[in-house]
């Protein structure tokens, strides 16, 4: 592909850089968003480029923030608010899950807030349990919120501006272990966010992988290394796990007949679960030559020295293993 | 000040037809009376415009009344009608109204605070001189995000205006069990933001002090905090006066409230000042009372939202392909 070469951080900048000139009513709020440190190298300069009144730098109070962003919307602007962890986002619970998500519909449809709540996957390096959590699920539980994971640097730019353009609530995360995918981007194009949905990254016809975000990295890193043993992996990059649509999943899985969900999160009532449930409902018994697993984090709040973050966190190789097994006929 | 006579009295009216519709359950959920405190929302909203942001919360008929709604939107609202205010899906805890200025109320005690102060920083950035405005009650300023908006509010300098009704009670708790003081404008001293503390059945004072904030925030001053001391008639929720339900709460205390009815205090100074006469109330009392009856008979009248509306208006993009 030619087009100019961009990093995930910093396809998220031009996503930034492209909003923010092109759309007055774009404005950014958050905590970190004058300092080089809290968002990577997705904001540099913004405050100086566009004015610290339209990249606001705020109190710590993710709560008020946020519920000033649904409110901000709700008059007419585009804001996107950023949570520089998703951790801390918690404190603003009631603005996301009570406010900004069932607004539309307490209203009758005729008004909703569309904003951009940008919340960042930011974890390993021994900083714990507070400052690790992947708490995607809990917002695909949630009708009225979109949700968006991008995995390559094409989504990290482009999603985010489909996501900030949608009139709905959308909650976008991204992955500080993505930030270094490097590709050639072409012009942006814009397009509706509504139409967009699970891609497949890979084609493959001996075992469906079902991922999103980081998880889709290591199974393209996984993919190619079961290419090696002679096994021929499909991955499909989920982008929207809220509105989620299967069907892309399900003709995969029809195909393939063996599916493996990989997801970095908690397995109970997970997204990983979400894929198999919504596979064991639609894709034939008969079709399946395997029973459908996954792969989660273990059930535990994130650990901090690094060789248990070593052993905590999903690898390719932990795919690869999963993946052969699903393959083996003994089994 | 008859304007706001007339507005007063619709939202009587139309508060103890509620009551009424709700005791005979014709009204399936539950409604938040805030009769005796009508000269809140008249005397601020007297100091309004249709591009203002006002944004309610559980106990808001008269917040929406007084931008100028319909009597049958909110009506048809609380029956959940297709015609109401919400198209039926709000019911009493959410109503809006943003052509005319009423963004939205809902029923998460503060959770509208920061949505107002949010509308208000939009109003900022867009450079028309509209403000945001944010009711609450007493109980509001016991959550943790007040105080945040309270901070954000004057470190952006959005002209928010905020408006605790005061009414002494969180349904059955009344405020000196909750707070170490009575006056929530300690809130707005300790965040640096002018407040004025008003008798909330005094619609003249609510309608002064309004007039001077609002006034400074449209000039781009920044935020300002009304507190309006006000009681409420009826108990905590729908149409009992909770006599003893409520924890100090006494008939003693409910009558003394009652002879400060700002309805009565208003007709009181309009009769001194040879402004009008008893004649001239009663034929305003009986024509809105055909208003209110009238808008009722035909809310009644309406059809429900169709069964589609359950997962229809759920996004405003409707191109959803799960």
């Amino acid at each position: 592909m030619t087009g100019v070469r961009y990093n995930y951080g910093t396809a998220m900048l031009a996503a930034f850089e492209y909003l923010l000139e092109k759309y007055p009513e774009v404005f950014v709020i958050g905590q970190g968003l004058w300092s080089p440190w809290y968002v990577g190298n997705s904001m540099t300069d913004l405050d100086k480029k566009f004015g610290a009144h339209r990249i606001i730098d705020t109190p710590v109070s993710e709560s008020a923030c946020t519920g000033a962003a649904v409110g901000a919307a709700l008059a007419g602007m585009k804001p996107i608010v950023v949570h520089p962890r998703m951790d801390f986002m918690l404190y603003a619970m009631d603005a996301v899950v009570n406010q900004a998500a069932k607004w539309s519909l307490m209203v009758g449809g005729q008004a909703g807030p569309g904003l951009t709540i940008r919340s960042i996957i930011n974890r390993g390096g021994e900083q714990g349990a507070q400052h690790s959590q992947a708490l995607h699920a809990w917002f695909a539980h949630v009708p009225g919120l979109r949700v968006v994971m991008p995995a390559t640097v094409a989504d990290a730019r482009d999603l985010l501006i489909a996501s900030v353009l949608c009139p709905d609530p959308v909650m976008f995360i991204d992955d500080r272990w993505l930030y270094d995918l490097e590709a050639d981007l072409p012009p942006v194009v814009e397009y509706p966010l509504a139409l967009e949905g699970p891609r497949r990254l890979r084609e493959g016809h001996d075992i469906t992988l079902v991922a999103s975000s980081y998880s889709t990295r290591l199974s393209l890193e996984a993919a190619e290394q079961l290419a090696q043993q002679g096994i021929s992996a499909e991955v499909i990059d989920l982008r929207v796990i809220n509105p989620l649509n299967l069907d892309l999943i399900v003709a995969s899985v029809e195909k393939t007949g063996r599916l493996l969900a990989v997801d970095g999160s908690w397995s109970p009532c997970g997204l990983a679960g979400e894929i198999l449930a919504g596979v064991a409902e639609r894709v034939a018994p008969a079709a399946l030559k395997k029973s459908p697993a996954r792969i989660t984090l273990p059930f535990a709040p994130a650990p901090t020295a690094s060789v248990l973050e070593k052993a905590y966190y999903p690898t390719a190789a932990m795919v690869v293993s999963q993946a052969t097994k699903l393959m083996d006929k003994a089994c | 000040m008859l304007a706001q006579l007339r507005m007063m009295l619709k939202i009587r009216l139309a508060e103890r037809c509620l009551a009424d519709g709700r005791r005979e359950r014709l009204i399936g959920g539950p409604v938040h009376l805030g009769v005796g405190q009508e000269a809140v929302a008249v005397g601020v909203a007297a100091e309004l415009r249709k591009t203002d942001r006002v944004f309610g919360a559980h106990r808001s008929h008269s917040h929406v009344l007084s931008m100028g709604s319909s009597l049958h939107g909110l009506f048809a609202e609380v029956l959940g009608k297709d015609t109401g205010l919400s198209r039926g899906m709000g019911g009493s805890m959410h109503l809006w109204d943003q052509p005319n200025g009423f963004y939205g109320s809902v029923p998460i005690v503060s959770g509208t605070v920061p949505l107002a102060v949010g509308a208000a920083l939009a109003a900022k950035m867009q450079g028309g001189g509209d403000v945001g405005v944010s009711y609450m009650g007493d109980g509001a300023v016991e959550e943790g995000v007040v105080h945040e908006s309270l901070n954000l509010a004057r470190m952006l300098q959005a002209p928010a205006i905020f408006v605790v009704e005061n009414n002494l009670f969180a349904s059955h708790m009344h405020i000196s069990l909750r707070q170490p003081k009575q006056a929530t404008a300690r809130f707005a001293a300790a965040n640096d933001i002018p407040y004025e503390i008003v008798d909330g059945n005094d619609v003249v004072q609510v309608r002064a002090a309004a007039g001077r904030l609002i006034g400074r925030a449209r000039a781009g001053e920044g935020p300002g905090f009304i507190e309006a001391v006000t009681y409420r008639w009826y108990g905590h929720v729908d149409w009992r006066e909770d006599i003893d339900v409520g924890v100090n709460r006494s008939a003693e205390h409910v009558d003394a409230w009652r002879r400060r009815d700002p309805i009565a205090r208003l007709v009181a100074g309009l009769k001194a000042a040879g402004l009008m006469d008893e004649a001239w109330l009663n034929s305003l009392e009986a024509d809105i009372g055909v208003e209110v009856a009238e808008a009722w008979q035909q809310a009644l009248a309406d059809p429900y939202p169709p069964l589609s509306a359950i997962t229809s208006r759920v996004f405003a993009d409707a191109g959803v392909a799960a």
